[in-house]
């Protein structure tokens, strides 16, 4: 793995081929805002929040800092105006759904994002996925995916894996940052669950 | 069934083929693609077939159903070789006409020829028709010549004549250089140069690499690869064939949308015949180039025609798009070099192959090559697939192959590139249609849809109708575009119905913005063209919407109101018979009403009402008028009126 | 639907979980939608999660969970059509048929779905009835064409 130089807000960063922007930040002090981020799980990129400004080139990109890997040379700047801009659009896009989500609460307070900027859609789910992911790439017993696709799009357990596995785990729910997960758990075990199992 | 093993074998097939087919001998060729086959084509094959049959004919006359040759406004589309005579609208009533006059006796039938709208004149000959003159048809040429079923047909043609090029007298680099040299740019959306693309895979280090044709063509309104892939399906085969030897892969996939049965039967056959005659499979015509073809269909989802994800689906998974930092030509399908290309590209390669790079580039402008198939439908005349160089001006191909704007209405836009295009208005209509060219206007190429609209259009619920159809097919994996359209639609559908506000054009801008840059994939970070070219060209009516409440194009349902002109009903009656909501008063000599109440605006009335009067008005951003008075409603006899008018 | 059929359908794609996509729409097309077992059989044969399984059937559209009725009904919604008024088209049929896109009626009479662009784009408002095109639609013609639909 070769190192490779780049900078950081101004700071000259060391990396390793393979780091992704994030972690290489990270390695720096510099924290980057991240949602649907989590060290154990491969990259997700669903969230776009964690998005920076690359300078490479000569040319300016944004690209999502959990998913990109460092290049030799490049300028990451992870806060700029459009960056902020973008970044609060994000946090009231999802305040809509999620107003009460103490970590959507912080990151409102930072980038003066406004809670109530759309219409209240009480779906609760950020659509995060780290809860599918978790459950598939640590737990591997697949209890919960998501169903459908754009706004319709769902967290849905199985109701047979999870009557046997989720009781015994349930080491998803703490990183579930709007409390969604739990509710549908419960929903899915006093509804779903074969009978006998509860 | 032959099996061809070298070059030399598929051309005396060829010759065999040839030999045994009288070019002088009547071949009756009837249009069986699918706007053909939805205005009765089928019942005049077998007309034709029948009454051949009846007259002992069969052994001299050749009849068979047909590729689409584009001109779907006026199918069923007949043409009769080897005069190239055209008919059209034809029914199987007129099919014994036909034979007895026409085969038999070498006469045409006027009332069956293309009647210029203008001029009036008759046009006896397909290349007579002001609707293919000005078209330039490489691609789309052979469809109405060839049985879509027949192999023979295409090797008759010439069909595999360039894979026996390719790999009898060329080496794979040779063919990649051509296809560089041609600057053939992709027909499938972002116009990326193919032959860049090729290259990228042919030095990757992987040795598996994968050539895929992306035939999930989504785009609402689109239907040249419908009409490529269900007419002449082994072009694209010997294209992907000689696209696979380019960069050394070995595997080839058809991705064919599923609401195209008769394409992924064509083609599966198409599959199955080369495999026969040894053009695919191992050491395809004895070069020691194999090559295999697998067909997967998709399943409903418009995002799998987004190159990450229909390798996804390909993968058998929900098609959701993946970063594209890493290019898929080197990690692509199963992570491998993947070159993925539409139909319509695909098309052009054989073409490029056996003509030469030269010859494709004297066809064009600078930046953008050879020739494109638009679909050109909406409020148009002649609806239809036309095949034109690049660089012809978007006026000629709306006015002179597609006849104008019908009824008398006036062009108001025409929007290209699908749900990730824009409008162009007419004072942009001397663009010469190229990839940059479009983009610059604020729209793009894309697939090459061109949706003609008129004065009666509201281009807010264009960009309304866009929005949802997008909001409809995200993937639903990132915020920009699963929240930010959500939002981008909710808005727009406000404005339509009458509930904008201030800052709404704002706030959408806002949501764009976000869309555009921080999207997962193209779809996202396309959506707001629509909206955004529409404002820029048409920011009036907009600004009509939310300050007004008023619909400039009298179109939005909830802000019109539908009037009868006290001054101009005769109480024909008809309006009232057809209103299906039992919405219009009136009786014998008696003006009718509306009752605003009850009418769900449906525009029958305005319709119905017969143009002479013209009494029924749609009426937008000012209150109805109050009823007249019951006294005042009796008509009086319409001579002492126009006299006491004066 | 029979275990048998189900695994002959997985068989010839040679239980490939690559070729997902294409047995689901296989055993559709015979059994005309999926029922849960169809979907718990491929899941065991290819070693497939249920939950890739359960996103597939429902982010793709040609997949059905639910019988569908006798008459397939299509409005195409397309650009085109839209533009010539597609929107009173299938504001008729949801009328005639009580349901919306995407429903089947209770007796199983109908199915309705909205699709994008059959390619019959000069005959558009266009309605598609168990495959048969009937073009150049009005909210009239419509109402009259589903009544010969029994």
């Amino acid at each position: 793995m070769s190192e490779i130089q780049l900078e950081i807000d101004g700071i000259k960063v060391k990396s390793t081929e393979g780091m992704t922007l994030l972690e290489a930040a990270r390695t720096a002090g510099i924290n980057i805002p991240t949602l649907c981020h989590h060290e154990k799980l491969e990259p997700f990129g669903g969230c776009r929040i964690c998005i920076v400004e690359v300078e490479e080139r000569g040319w300016t990109k944004l690209v999502v800092s959990c998913v990109y890997t460092v290049q030799e040379n490049i300028i990451v700047r992870t806060r700029s105006e459009k960056v902020d801009r973008i970044r609060k659009t994000i946090i009231e896009l999802l305040m809509a759904h999620a107003p009460d989500s103490p970590d959507l609460i912080e990151m409102a307070k930072e980038y003066g994002a406004k809670a109530n900027r759309y219409p209240k859609d009480p779906s609760f789910c950020i659509h995060c996925g780290l809860c599918v992911r978790y459950c598939a790439e640590v737990a591997k017993k697949n209890a919960i995916g998501f169903v459908d696709r754009g706004i319709n799009k769902e967290i849905s357990f199985i109701p047979q894996i999870a009557a046997k596995e989720c009781n015994d785990c349930k080491e998803c729910f703490p990183l579930c940052p709007t409390s969604y997960l739990q509710a549908a758990f419960i929903l899915t075990e006093s509804l779903a669950f074969p009978s006998g199992q509860n | 069934m032959p099996r061809l093993n070298t070059p030399e074998e598929l051309l005396n097939f060829r010759q065999e083929i040839l030999s045994k087919r009288n070019p002088d001998n009547p071949c009756i060729s009837i249009c069986a693609g699918a706007g053909c086959v939805a205005s009765g084509a089928d019942e005049v094959i077998i007309a034709f077939k029948e009454e051949i049959e009846k007259q002992g004919l069969a052994a001299k006359v050749d009849t068979k159903g047909t590729g689409c040759p584009g001109f779907c406004e006026q199918g069923p589309v007949v043409v009769i070789y080897p005069e190239e005579i055209c008919y059209l609208q034809v029914k199987a009533a007129d099919v014994p006409e036909i034979v007895e006059q026409t085969i038999k006796e070498n006469k045409v039938i006027e009332r069956l020829l293309f009647k210029d709208p203008v001029t009036g004149e008759r046009a006896v000959h397909e290349s007579d028709i002001s609707f293919y003159k000005a078209q330039e048809r490489t691609v789309l040429c052979n469809n109405i010549k060839i049985d879509s079923k027949s192999i023979d047909d295409y090797i008759a043609l010439g069909g595999y004549s360039a894979l026996a090029k390719a790999l009898g007298e060329m080496s794979d680099l040779d063919v990649l250089n051509e296809v560089k040299k041609s600057n053939l740019r992709g027909r499938g959306g972002a116009g990326f140069p193919a032959g860049r693309k090729w290259e990228g895979s042919r030095n990757a280090a992987e040795p598996i690499k994968y050539v895929i044709v992306n035939a999930d063509e989504g785009d609402p309104g689109a239907f040249m690869d419908r009409a490529l892939l269900e007419g002449n399906p082994h072009s694209i085969l010997e294209g992907l064939i000689i696209g696979g030897y380019a960069i050394a892969s070995h595997e080839g996939y058809f991705y064919v949308r599923q609401e195209y049965p008769l394409a992924v039967e064509n083609i599966n056959l198409a599959i199955r015949q080369a495999e026969e005659y040894g053009l695919l499979g191992k050491n395809i015509l004895g070069s020691g180039f194999d090559f295999k073809v697998v067909v997967h269909q998709g399943a409903g989802a418009f995002v799998c025609g987004e190159s990450t994800a229909l390798m996804t689906s390909l993968e058998g998974k929900a098609g959701e798009p993946r970063p594209k930092y890493t290019r898929s030509n080197i990690k692509g399908l199963w992570n491998r070099p993947s070159v993925l290309n539409n139909v319509e590209t695909w098309a052009n390669v054989p073409l490029i192959v056996n003509k030469g790079a030269d010859w494709f580039t004297s066809v064009g402008t600078d930046s953008s090559k050879g020739t494109k198939i638009f679909s050109l439908v909406g409020k148009i005349t002649n609806t239809g697939l036309v095949e034109v160089p690049m660089g012809m001006t978007l006026k000629d191909i709306i006015y002179k192959i597609g006849g104008g704007i019908p009824n008398g209405k006036k062009f108001k836009a025409v929007q290209t590139g699908g749900p990730s295009g824009g409008c162009i208005p007419e004072d942009l209509l001397d663009l010469e249609v190229g990839f940059d060219e479009l983009t610059k206007a604020g729209s793009m190429m894309g697939s090459g849809g061109m949706i003609v609209l008129d004065e009666d259009t509201c281009m807010v619920d264009v960009a309304r109708y866009f929005i949802a159809f997008l909001t409809d097919e995200s993937c639903g994996k990132c915020v920009p575009c699963r929240e930010g359209l959500r939002q981008m639609h909710r808005i727009l559908t406000n404005i339509t119905q009458g509930r904008g506000k201030e800052g709404d054009i704002e706030l959408l801008e806002e949501l764009s913005e976000t869309a555009v840059e921080a999207s997962l994939c193209a779809l996202g970070k396309s959506a707001p063209n629509p909206f955004l070219s529409t404002l820029r060209y048409f920011r009036d009516e907009y600004e009509a919407h939310i300050k007004e409440g008023r619909c400039p194009a009298l179109a939005c349902k909830e802000m019109i109101s539908f009037y009868v002109d006290p001054a101009k009903c005769t109480a024909c009656g008809l309006c009232m018979k057809k209103c299906p909501a039992d919405a219009v008063d009136g009786a014998k000599k008696t003006i009718h009403i509306i009752d605003q109440e009850k009418c769900t605006r449906c525009g029958t009335c305005f319709e119905v009402c017969p143009a002479k009067f013209g009494a029924v008005t749609k009426l937008s951003g000012k209150p109805v008028p109050a009823p007249v008075a019951e006294a005042d409603r009796m008509i009086i006899k319409k001579t002492k009126e126009k006299s006491s008018a004066k | 639907m029979e275990i048998d059929k189900i695994d002959q359908i997985i068989d010839k794609h040679n239980c490939e979980a690559s070729s997902l996509l294409q047995i689901l729409l296989d055993i559709q097309s015979v059994n005309s939608w999926l029922p849960k077992e169809a979907l718990a059989r491929v899941s065991e044969k290819l070693d497939v999660p249920m939950t890739r399984i359960q996103h597939i059937v429902t982010f793709y559209k040609a997949f059905s969970l639910v019988p569908k009725g006798r008459h397939k009904v299509h409005i195409c919604v397309g650009t085109a059509c839209h533009v010539r008024g597609a929107t009173r088209i299938l504001d008729t049929v949801e009328e005639a048929t009580g349901i919306k896109p995407g429903e089947t009626d209770l007796e199983l009479k109908y199915s309705l779905e909205t699709v994008n662009c059959l390619g019959c784009c000069a005959l558009g408002p266009v309605m598609e009835v168990n495959g048969k095109v009937h073009g150049k639609m009005s909210p009239i013609k419509t109402a009259e064409a589903l009544k010969t639909y029994v």
